[in-house]
Formats: structure tokens, sequence, C-alpha cells
């Protein structure tokens, strides 16, 4: 079932200016429910201004965007109602942290739902816990947490809010290893405990290929392809053309083709890698 | 937008008003103010018209900006104009309806006031397109240098100065930013009561003056890493120099505004 | 060879009653090195790399600069002009609103001849490849541009050494290979020593040593193929290693016997295609 479509969308910034840039172009997209989505594409490739046109937040130049099959548009009022219903986490979320509590800052997404202090109260108890911030944390400033704590307090703002539609602009940017790897499987259990929709915005290749199950890539305002990420990676020399890189078990397993060895096209994480290469090795018999 | 603001912008350019000494343009420009506002008549508001029209005309700056850069004060200029046009009673009334009458010497004054606001914001506006703020800054302290003796600390306020100018951009577009992430939280920017409105700042008031604080730290210490130890001792890279253009074009306003003064005197 | 910058049994705390951010870490850096740190958030890098040009003393402990111990007052600009510093967000290390001026800043501080300082800021601004946006506002730049007006910045003063804390943390892969090229060239062409702490293990498989810390400690301190092949030590403080080494380690716990050295794909690709011709 689709929940997000786009319909010929196009944005221009500074419009009638000399600094006229078409930001995104003939975007025609149908995102299916559950999925799990990565955007990757080059600074100014226009992923960011896509995704804000999925909550609303900009209006598109021309074209529709259908949430649930319905215009989100047509009804200038509901709008709010739409972010909602699509919570999008901006880059460097801890920046927009303010409340003196974390309880309270992640209550605030619920509380300008309407939602009643009841479920307010449930829901930021249930996103803390999924997030892993343990509940003696709820009472301290926000302001007194570590950086990678603070990304978790944001990030569960607007998880709290439990929309359909979950949208991550880069959320592991500037972490150490262990923090990227700490929210990337936040995201991951959150997706599945809801089974909402989740489009995750990233530069680094390998994260979304360890999480993506399809993958959305944009260059020059437009789409480049959107396709699962197998069949995407696949595509590799093309993807490298365009200035993107690729994981680096591709690049070597390209190599393994280019010198003569028969094995699989789509191989992009080292789990899979590892699979691909005792398989082959027992097809050649070199393992007993 | 708040990033379409252009008052105060500078654009680079390479004319002889680009290339002047900024501390003769801001002695300039004061004695231009001085010209306009001690101006009591047309023929004297026209010396001042000519003045800028010439200014402008050395400067390549597009007139299309001058007209960019009035859109701001009309609010203004429209209510003295309003106010001009009601409050002064005298002369010949062109136009009456019960208690309000508008006079020939209200619509004189009020056109007087108009032209003579919009030639100010013109010329001062001129400063500020042609000349970097950075140079500005550097005229302002070496203009104020003097003042050092009564142990005013004319380079750090001018250090100040620099870093206010080289971080609004960066706020404004912070600003921009936070707005778009609390309004993702389905924060109510235009709520209608004023009530409501204070509330709809105070997620993007704190948030932005945390980042401030943050940024002055790390901007400190990065400012302690390249030697900083405040105005003494410090050398500039660009030295400001004066040519025949500073002093032509300063010999050129002492002229209009003795001009002005004649006429004055004379009416 | 005397060491360019040694630390000797440092200890720091931020204040007396606090625990200790590093505890009895010894290191050296020798002139024209290119080190890697790396180590989870919170290990003490960022403070090592503050008291490599006395931005912090030591609390215990002492670290010289070219001879010079940080705590000595009056030597410490002279300091500050030898190891410069370049920080993880660019926009909150640029003071000026136009390029040239902004590299200007470090010599207007320590009182340069203004034709010198003219000199040097162009010379500086080629060296990162940033002439000809000399007279750009900061704003105007990209994340990889702002990041080399920066470098810039400190190799106007001619330091013998730069100090890198995430210089690549904020900036997308475009701007990261600018920079880091950039460094590379520094280090190669002009001699400058070059610590670099990053997160980013392939940055880290580039260098020529790399240092892993932990609690305060250097845990190695050895080559990128060394390090790497300690693939549990390296989880076990919440690190990473190359794709390539992971896999080489998942293979060899399947019982193949694959040197476990291999960081680059080049190497893994041979590895792999011996194993599998």
């Amino acid at each position: 079932m689709t929940i997000l479509k786009t319909e010929n969308l196009n944005y221009v910034y500074s419009q009638g200016t000399p600094f006229e840039k078409t930001a995104v172009r003939n975007v025609n997209l149908e995102i299916e429910k559950g999925e799990f989505v990565g955007i990757i594409g080059h600074t100014g490739s226009g992923k960011s201004t896509l995704i804000q046109h999925f909550n609303g937040l900009l209006r598109p130049f021309s074209g529709k965007i259908y949430l649930d099959g319905k215009d989100i548009w047509a009804d200038k009022s509901q709008i709010r109602q739409v972010r909602f219903r699509v919570g999008l986490v901006f880059q460097y979320p801890e920046y927009q942290i303010f409340e003196e509590t974390v309880y309270r800052d992640i209550a605030f997404g619920p509380k300008n739902m309407g939602l009643s202090e009841q479920e307010t109260d449930r829901r930021v108890r249930a996103t803390a816990e999924r997030v892993g911030i343990p509940s003696d944390m709820l009472e301290k400033s926000p302001f007194e947490l570590s950086g990678g704590e603070k990304r978790r307090v944001a990030i569960a703002g607007v998880m709290a809010m439990e929309p359909e539609i979950l949208i991550l602009d880069e959320p592991t940017a500037g972490l150490d290893p262990k923090g990227r790897e700490l929210i990337l499987n936040q995201i991951k259990e959150y997706h599945k405990t809801m089974g909402c929709t989740v489009l995750l915005v990233s530069h680094s290749m390998e994260d979304v290929a360890r999480y993506a199950s399809k993958l959305l890539v944009m260059n020059r305002a437009e789409v480049f392809c959107f396709d699962s990420t197998a069949e995407v990676f696949r595509r590799s020399a093309e993807i490298e053309k365009i200035g993107l890189s690729v994981p680096q078990i591709i690049r070597v397993f390209n190599i393994l083709r280019e010198k003569g060895i028969d094995i699989a096209d789509d191989v992009y994480t080292v789990k899979y890698a590892k699979e691909k290469i005792l398989e082959y090795m027992k097809s050649g018999g070199k393992l007993q | 937008m708040i990033k379409d603001i252009t008052l105060g912008q500078y654009f680079p350019g390479n004319s002889v008003v680009h290339r002047m000494d900024a501390r003769f343009k801001l002695v300039i420009t004061m004695l231009f103010i001085v010209m306009l506002f001690i101006g009591s008549n047309t023929i004297a508001l026209e010396v001042g018209f000519v003045f800028t029209a010439m200014a402008y005309l050395c400067s390549s700056i597009p007139v299309k900006l001058i007209a960019k850069s009035m859109k701001p004060i009309l609010p203004i200029l429209a209510l003295t104009t309003i106010l001009n046009l009601f409050m002064i009673t005298s002369g010949m009334p062109l136009f009456q309806w019960k208690f309000i009458a508008i006079t020939d010497e209200a619509v004189e004054t009020s056109v007087f006031m108009i032209v003579r606001i919009l030639l100010l914001i013109a010329g001062t506006s001129l400063l500020t397109y042609t000349t970097s703020p950075v140079a500005l800054t550097d005229a302002i302290e070496r203009l104020l240098s003097p003042l050092k003796r009564f142990k005013l600390p004319v380079s750090e306020l001018a250090m100040m100065m620099t870093i206010a100018l080289r971080f609004i951009p960066t706020l404004i577009e912070e600003t921009d930013k936070i707005m778009s992430a609390q309004k993702a939280r389905g924060a109510d920017m235009d709520g209608g009561k004023l009530k409501d409105k204070v509330k709809a700042v105070i997620p993007i008031i704190i948030p932005l003056f945390v980042s401030a604080v943050r940024r002055a730290g790390e901007l400190a210490t990065a400012m302690e890493c390249r030697c900083y130890r405040g105005g003494e001792g410090r050398t500039r890279m660009r030295q400001l120099k004066s040519g025949a253009a500073d002093y032509v074009s300063l010999a050129i306003t002492v002229f209009f505004l003795a001009a002005v003064i004649f006429i004055n005197a004379i009416d | 060879m005397e060491a360019f910058a040694k630390a000797e049994k440092l200890d720091f705390r931020y204040s007396d009653d606090d625990r200790l951010v590093l505890s009895g870490l010894d290191i050296s850096f020798e002139e024209g090195e290119f080190t890697a740190v790396l180590g989870h958030n919170g290990c003490g890098k960022s403070t090592l790399a503050k008291h490599m040009n006395a931005i912090l003393l030591p609390s215990g402990g002492a670290v010289y600069i070219d001879g010079i111990d940080t705590k000595d007052e009056d030597k410490i600009f002279d300091i500050r002009q030898k190891v410069g510093m370049v920080f993880q967000n660019p926009d909150n290390q640029i003071v000026a609103s136009i390029v040239e001026e902004d590299v200007a800043f470090a010599l207007e501080n320590l009182g340069v001849e203004p034709s010198e300082i003219r000199r040097r800021v162009d010379e500086a601004l080629k060296a990162v490849n940033m002439y000809e946006y000399r007279n750009h506002a900061p704003h105007q730049l990209s994340g990889g541009q702002k990041q080399r007006v920066a470098i810039a910045g400190i190799i106007a003063m001619r330091p013998k050494c730069i100090v890198m804390d995430e210089p690549t943390a904020m900036l997308d892969p475009v701007g990261r290979k600018e920079v880091m090229a950039t460094v590379k060239r520094l280090n190669e062409e002009y001699g400058i020593t070059i610590i670099l702490i990053t997160h980013y293990m392939e940055e880290a498989a580039k260098c020529r040593r790399v240092i892993v810390m932990d609690k305060g400690k250097i845990l190695l301190d050895d080559t990128p193929s060394e390090v790497f092949s300690q693939v549990e030590l390296m989880k076990s403080v919440g690190l990473d290693v190359p794709q390539v080494t992971e896999l080489v380690y998942e293979l060899n716990k399947s019982g193949l016997k694959l040197d476990t050295h291999i960081i680059t794909e080049e190497e893994c690709a041979d590895a792999l295609i011996e194993l599998l011709s």
C-alpha cells in the first residue's frame, strides 16, 4: 500500500532573482507503507528540500504530494495535522532542545498535538525506553547531557509524536562509531515495533546499505534512481560516476568480478559478503 | 524571509567610491547628514539631491538597489507623512472635511520631509553598499583611536563589531533552521493571540541563545589558538590609504556643505 | 632525534575534585609525522589536543613543544605559533567576514608587518587552494571550503605542527575529501607534522601511525594495519574497523586463514583472488 506519493514535484529557490535555483525537479515517487528507505545524494542534490515537502514545511512550486491518497495541501489549515503524521528530524537535532527537563522536551511534540496528559505521559515514557533514555534521566536538564544523549533526546521528541512516517536527516552526523550504531539501532527498533515507514537521509553508504531495503538516489535536483538496495548498488559504476561513493565491500567485489571470479554482484554488506565467499568456496570444492 | 534583508549589505565592486578610503567615506557621510539637516529650503535640498546623484553615478551601484533599500522604511515614511499632513495647520487650506484640513504648507512640508528622508537613506546606504563591513569597522576603529588615551578599549570594541558582523548571517540561518525544526514538532508559529505568540517564541529563542553561547566559547578558544591577546601590539594587514580621490571628494563635500549654508543664509 | 612534541606522565583534571581526564599519559610526536588519534567521545583525545598548544595546562606531568615546557608563560605565543589547531565546526573558528581578513587574523595578533602579512596570507590561501575565494564572505562557502580557510588561517603562522580535532566530522563526503587532500599535501610538501583526531576509520587507515585512546590513556600506538587487525579490542572500546578488515576477521572466524593486517580494498581483493581462484 502506498503511503506517500509525489506527482511532478518542483521547487525553485529565490524565484525571479539572479540566485534562482531549481532544488527539486519533476519528482515522482511512491513510497510503500512500512518501508525503510535510504536517501543519498550530494549536498545540494535536493534531498533536504525534498524531505521538507513530505511534512508540508515547504510548499511545492508545482506538483502534488499525497499522504494516504490525500493531497496534503488540499486544505491549508490542516497542514499541522500532516506534520504530526510525518515526523521530521533535522540535522543536529540536539540544537532544537529548549525545555528545562528531558521529559518536557520530549513532551513538546505530543502536547502540540493536543493529546491528553495521560497519553502524553505514556508516549514520553514509551519513547524514552525505546531510545534507551533511562527514567532517571527524564528529570534532568537536557543541557547537562553528553552530545550523543542530547541527540537521542531530540530524536525521541519526534518519535513521541508517533508519526506514521519518520524522516531523519543525517541523524548520525558528527558522532563516534558507537554513538552512530546506537542511534541507527534505535531507528531500526522504532521501525520494527511501530511498523512505520522510515526515510533515512545519510552520507554514509555503509549505514544505508545496512539498514535500508530501498534506496533513493538524488542527483542535481532529480531522482537518479529509486529501487531496492541491491539493485541500486548493482549500478555502482553509475553511482560512482555521479561522484557518490559506494561501500568498500562493493568495490572489492567489483575487483573480484573484473578479475574473472564469477561471484554475486548484489553484495553490499559484510555479512552477506562473508556468506557469498564461503558459498563460492563450497561450490568450488575448496572447503571440505 | 529574514534572509532577504538588504539594508546595510555590501556589494563588492571596483568603482572610485568603492576604492575610496573608508575613513573619508565615513566623514563624508557624516557631513552629508549635516548637509541634509541644516538645509531648510527646497534649493538646499536640491543641492543635496545633486550630491547624492553624483555619488551614485561614481559608484556604479544600480538604482534598483536604492529602491530595494527604501522598502523597509516605507512604513516610517508613511507615518511621518500622515502626521505632517494633518498636524500642520498653517497656510492655505487645500482640502477641508469637518475639523480635518490639509493646507498647502502641510503638503509642502510633507514632500520636503519625504525627499529628505529618502536622500538620507540613499546616501547612507551608499556607504554600506560600497564599503565592506571590515573596512568600515577599521575606519571607525581608526577614527576613534585618539580616544584610546582616555582608556576607551577602541580595538576591542572594533573586534566585537567584526565578530558580530561575521556571525549575523550564521545566526539568521540558524534561526531559520530552528524555526523549521520546531514547526516539524507541531509548534504553531502563527498562533493568534499575543500570549500565544510570546509563548511560540520561547522554543526558538532558547536554542538560539544556547547555540550562541556555545559558538562564543568555541570561537574564543579558536582565537586563543591564533594568538589573540587584545588590541595591544596588533598590526593590520589592510592599511587604509588615502589618495587624491579622497581629498578631492572631501573638498567637494565641503563645498556642497558651504553651498547649503550659504543658501540657508540668503533665504 | 629529539621528539618535536612530547607529553610525559601527563595528568589532567578540570578541577581538583574531578576525575582524571588524562592519566599518566606518555606520548611523543616526531617532526613531519602524520598521526591519527582514535577513541570514542569522552576518551580524552580532545583534551590531549588542547595540551599541545597550551590551551590547557597539565595538572600533573609535563608537555614539551620543540623543547619548551608549555607551562612557561612567557613562551605561550611561541608555542601557539608552532602548533596550530583546527576544530570541528568550521563556522566557529572564522573570525572575520572576509576570507583573507580571517587568514590574516593570527599574523595581525602577532604584530607582523602589513606587507609581510599580505605575502603570507596569499601564500597560505594558495596552499589550501582557496586563493580565488579570498574576497568571499565565509557564509558563501561550503563546509569543506570554510574548513580550508580555517586551515589557511593556521598555516599563515607557519606552524611546525597542526593538531586537528575532528576537522571532517561536520562535512559531507566531498568536503571531507577536499580537507583530507589538503592536509596530506601540507604534510608531504611542507613537512608539517599532522595530528589528526577522527572518527572516520578510512581516514585513519591512510595515516602512517594510529593512536587509540581509551579512558585517558594510550591503548594502542602502531601502524594502521597493526591497529585495525585487533578487531575485537577496537570494538570493545567503541571503535570500528574498515569494512574489508571486518570481512577478513569474519572469514577467519569461519576457519579461513587470511592475513589480518588487510586494511585496503586492493589488499583485500588480492587476498580473496588468491583464495578463490
